[in-house]
């Protein structure tokens, strides 16, 4: 990078790769604008979307008063802080799915010839604003469940709501990240990732002490998931883990997703090398 | 005469039902992924089920906790039979304007995708069916069906599942020949069609006023009544009635489907595409 | 040197099935130990058969591919660990891997180009004008690219390779589907470019009239190996190749067996189409013509080049 800085002087190009992106990303923005009609209704069947899956909450506590020792506004906290993480991260990076079609058609390799990193490419290749509904609609069940929860605000919860998402967004970028390497293996595969993506999304939204210990550990430690919305929701709500976990470790998403982001890049370097390592 | 006719008809179905069949079975990585994802989302509906049994004190709307794991992997096992998730094939084919050379083919257009759906669905049940059961049977415990009525109906009902999904999935498709995107659309509708046909959580345990919805669309039709011949909510009579509702939705659809198709094949005669 | 190449070796497995769930593990060298250099300002024709090796180098010295062995340098980088620094010093086009945004038009296609390669504009505006009025590309360049013909889509690529005025441009089989008129307008293109700016080309190609109009120098691989260096008449005459000429006469005549320089090859049409083959070394298509006419009345004639493949083939056999 340094010898990149000292080029820079050199032939006065921007000092940055930022504008590249941001040129990468308008020019997608702009490509979907072009089809108005059909971004107003994907948007809004985002927005149905989310409200859809919530049937499957409400239809639960139509049953029962509580799910895992959870209320209705403490399961909706969860579910509304899972959605807008989800969210956020299938906007940023849930485009690298697409890994195996662009290695099908060679368009990786137009990557590879390209002055930026492959994976920013990759993510920036289609940046559909539509999700933005699932994050709004996220968003707006969060804030009616906080309610209806009366949480006992602190500074310190406060901070922790803001953070909250944008770690849980870091954490399900990672898992996007880590799984699509899978394409470099086995192309047709790539179904495979949808369960640790798609299948964190939808069990992070449910209070961890309906799952069985194996399945808990391994969307905790491994796939930290659990951080996304559980375990925050405790600190949030003062409650203490009935499953006996030690109270601050409600409050280390942010770390935690950091460490898994990093994780994530790793493999995606393992998995760039073997693909430059053996061609298609 | 008429009869050797008729067996001349079915041969081209067959054969069509055989090729869905067979381009499916090529996709054998996919069918293996696609398992591990049924199984792993199979645990997580169950997990959350015999959570709510157990908060209402052991079972709920008359499922117990063997019944909820058969609906669990029973539903499961439906996905790939049934394609509960999205198919733009023939939207595709009418956006490119392929549909042009399937219409002018000898055969029926909706008889012969209804075919090659079958084949598909064939396939799914062949090779993403068992692994789920099996899963759910050892590790969770399973109720093996035990009325000889629903017993009898199941291979029916499951056919009629596949042509109930299939007739909808044809409608939908066709609107691409009045929208330019449908995948929004799509989208949507693989979500209602879940949740109204009893794939995320089963129909019974709908507050009164959404069973009453969910039962007066086709979607438990596609997945719900099946299962309850194997969970054994419904037996006898009530079997009968089912699958007779699920053949009353399949003639009813289809028929509409060529309404549908002969307004679409109209439009692409009148304006060329 | 601007490419220097040495003992470049590349191996594949291969996993084949033998019998029921056996599977036996091959190891294939794609490219076994290819060394050469090319100095700047060089036009190097890098042509072989299918499954040669050809691709295979490509990807090698643009960073696509590792090596098994072997040294590379381009532009004095090394290729996959400096690949976004090489990146910027190269242009490449590969016929079938696109660097055109499909659903954009051209022109915001090489505008993004620019900012990915972080070009101001004062450096990139000029060059593109420049590439529009020599490849006419002006009428379609609001066109989304999907939309594009091959030949224009090619003008595209070929820019969009040149825009940051790389030191090598590298291009795998440009001309490969494109009409006469397109080919010979990028021919033209290509040896302006060169001679003007003295960009380094190496291209790979199954098109005989490419090599004549634009390399100083071929490269022939065969089997993973180079099996010649040097020029394109060095190698016709070297393998001997001939070319043929193809006459339709007025009227049927008999053989024309005593053209001087000249082998019968072939007779059809009790005498009306006859093949003559001969060599560029011997004698030129214009005598031999004059030959011919001296004896029979021409209605039509042409000049059958020999194909790439073949002049290969002969190599190896020789």
């Amino acid at each position: 990078m340094a010898d990149a800085a000292v080029a820079t002087t050199a032939t006065g190009r921007p000092p940055t790769v930022a504008p590249a992106y941001l040129a990468i990303i308008r020019s997608r923005v702009a490509a979907q604008a072009s089809y108005r009609a059909s971004f107003a209704v994907e948007l809004g069947s985002q927005v149905l979307l989310v409200l859809v899956e919530f049937v499957e909450i409400y239809v639960v506590f139509h049953q029962v008063d509580s799910l895992g020792g959870f209320d209705y506004a403490e399961v909706a906290v969860m579910y509304g802080l899972a959605v807008a993480s989800f969210g956020l991260a299938d906007l940023a990076v849930g485009h690298v799915d697409e890994l195996p079609r662009y290695l099908r058609a060679g368009t990786f390799d137009s990557f590879l010839l390209r002055p930026l990193s492959a994976l920013g490419q990759l993510v920036t290749s289609d940046f559909s604003l539509r999700r933005l509904g699932r994050v709004g609609t996220g968003l707006a069940v969060l804030a009616v469940a906080l309610h209806a929860a009366q949480v006992d605000w602190t500074p310190a919860r406060v901070g922790l709501l803001v953070v909250t998402p944008v770690a849980g967004a870091i954490v399900f970028s990672a898992v996007f990240i880590a799984t699509a390497v899978i394409g470099f293996w086995v192309v047709e595969g790539m179904e495979f990732a949808n369960a640790f993506t798609y299948g964190g999304n939808y069990l992070s939204a449910f209070p961890f002490t309906v799952f069985g210990s194996a399945i808990r550990r391994f969307f905790t430690f491994l796939v930290p998931v659990g951080f996304v919305a559980y375990l925050p929701s405790l600190a949030l709500l003062g409650r203490d883990d009935p499953l006996g976990m030690p109270g601050w470790v409600s409050w280390c998403s942010l770390p935690v997703s950091l460490v898994a982001m990093a994780a994530a890049l790793l493999l995606w370097q393992v998995g760039l090398r073997r693909y430059v390592g053996t061609g298609s | 005469m008429i009869i050797s006719g008729e067996v001349g008809a079915l041969r081209p179905v067959a054969a069509l039902a055989g090729a869905g069949y067979r381009r499916w079975a090529t996709y054998r990585q996919a069918a293996v992924a696609g398992v591990f994802v049924n199984t792993v989302f199979g645990v997580i509906k169950l997990s959350i089920l015999l959570g709510i049994a157990k908060s209402a004190g052991g079972s709920v709307a008359g499922y117990d906790a063997a019944s909820l794991s058969t609906y669990a992997w029973v539903s499961q096992a439906m996905i790939a039979v049934v394609m509960i998730f999205g198919w733009t094939e023939l939207a595709d084919r009418v956006r490119t304007g392929d549909i042009a050379v399937d219409l002018a083919r000898p055969v029926d257009l909706q008889l012969s995708w209804l075919a090659t759906d079958l084949g598909r669905g064939a396939w799914g049940l062949v090779s993403r069916a068992a692994v789920p059961i099996l899963f759910g049977a050892v590790f969770f415990g399973f109720h093996w069906p035990d009325d000889p009525t629903a017993i009898a109906l199941l291979p029916v009902s499951l056919v009629l599942a596949v042509c109930v999904s299939f007739a909808m999935r044809f409608m939908l498709n066709l609107l691409a020949f009045w929208l330019t995107e449908i995948r929004g659309l799509v989208l949507l509708y693989v979500l209602v069609a879940g949740l109204l046909g009893g794939h995320l959580v089963p129909v019974q345990l709908f507050p009164g006023w959404l069973q009453t919805v969910a039962y007066a669309t086709p979607f438990p039709a596609m997945v719900q009544f099946t299962i309850d011949l194997v969970t054994g909510q419904a037996t006898g009579l009530r079997a009968v009635g089912e699958v007779a509702a699920q053949l009353g939705w399949t003639i009813v659809l289809l028929l509409a489907g060529r309404v549908v198709l002969a307004r679409a094949t109209r439009r692409l005669v009148v304006q060329g595409g | 040197m601007i490419v220097d190449v040495r003992d470049l070796r590349r191996e594949f497995v291969v996993r084949r099935k033998a019998g029921r769930l056996r599977r036996t593990r091959d190891v294939v060298a794609a490219v076994d130990g290819v060394s050469f250099g090319i100095e700047p300002g060089e036009c190097v024709g890098y042509i072989g058969a299918n499954g040669a090796g050809k691709s295979t180098t490509i990807k090698m010295l643009t960073g696509i591919l590792v090596p098994t062995s072997g040294h590379v340098r381009v532009c004095g980088l090394q290729p996959v660990p400096e690949r976004t620094r090489l990146a910027r010093r190269i242009g490449a086009v590969f016929g079938q891997r696109s660097q055109l945004w499909w659903d954009l038009p051209l022109r915001d296609s090489f505008r993004l180009l620019a900012a990915i390669h972080r070009l101001p504009a004062p450096e990139w505006q000029p060059r593109l004008d420049e590439c529009i009025a020599l490849l006419e590309m002006e009428p379609f360049l609001d066109t989304p690219v999907r939309q594009l013909s091959l030949g224009q889509r090619m003008r595209g690529e070929v820019t969009a390779a040149l825009l940051h005025s790389p030191d090598l441009l590298v291009l795998d089989e440009p001309t490969i589907g494109l009409d006469l008129l397109s080919k010979e307008r990028l021919r033209g293109f290509l040896v302006r470019e060169r001679v003007e700016r003295g960009t380094t080309v190496l291209l790979t190609t199954h098109d005989l009239p490419d090599i004549e109009r634009l390399c100083n120098r071929i490269l022939v691989v065969d089997h993973g190996r180079v099996a010649y260096d040097g020029t394109l008449p060095g190698l016709v005459a070297r393998v001997g190749a001939e070319r043929v000429l193809v006459v339709d006469l007025v009227e049927p005549a008999p053989p024309l067996t005593d053209v001087p320089g000249t082998t019968l090859r072939r007779v059809e049409a009790d005498g009306l189409r006859q093949h003559l083959s001969f060599r560029s070394e011997e004698t030129s298509a214009a005598a031999v013509v004059a030959a011919v006419s001296a004896r029979v009345e021409l209605r039509d004639l042409s000049v059958v080049e020999p194909a790439i493949e073949d002049v290969v083939r002969r190599l190896y056999l020789a």
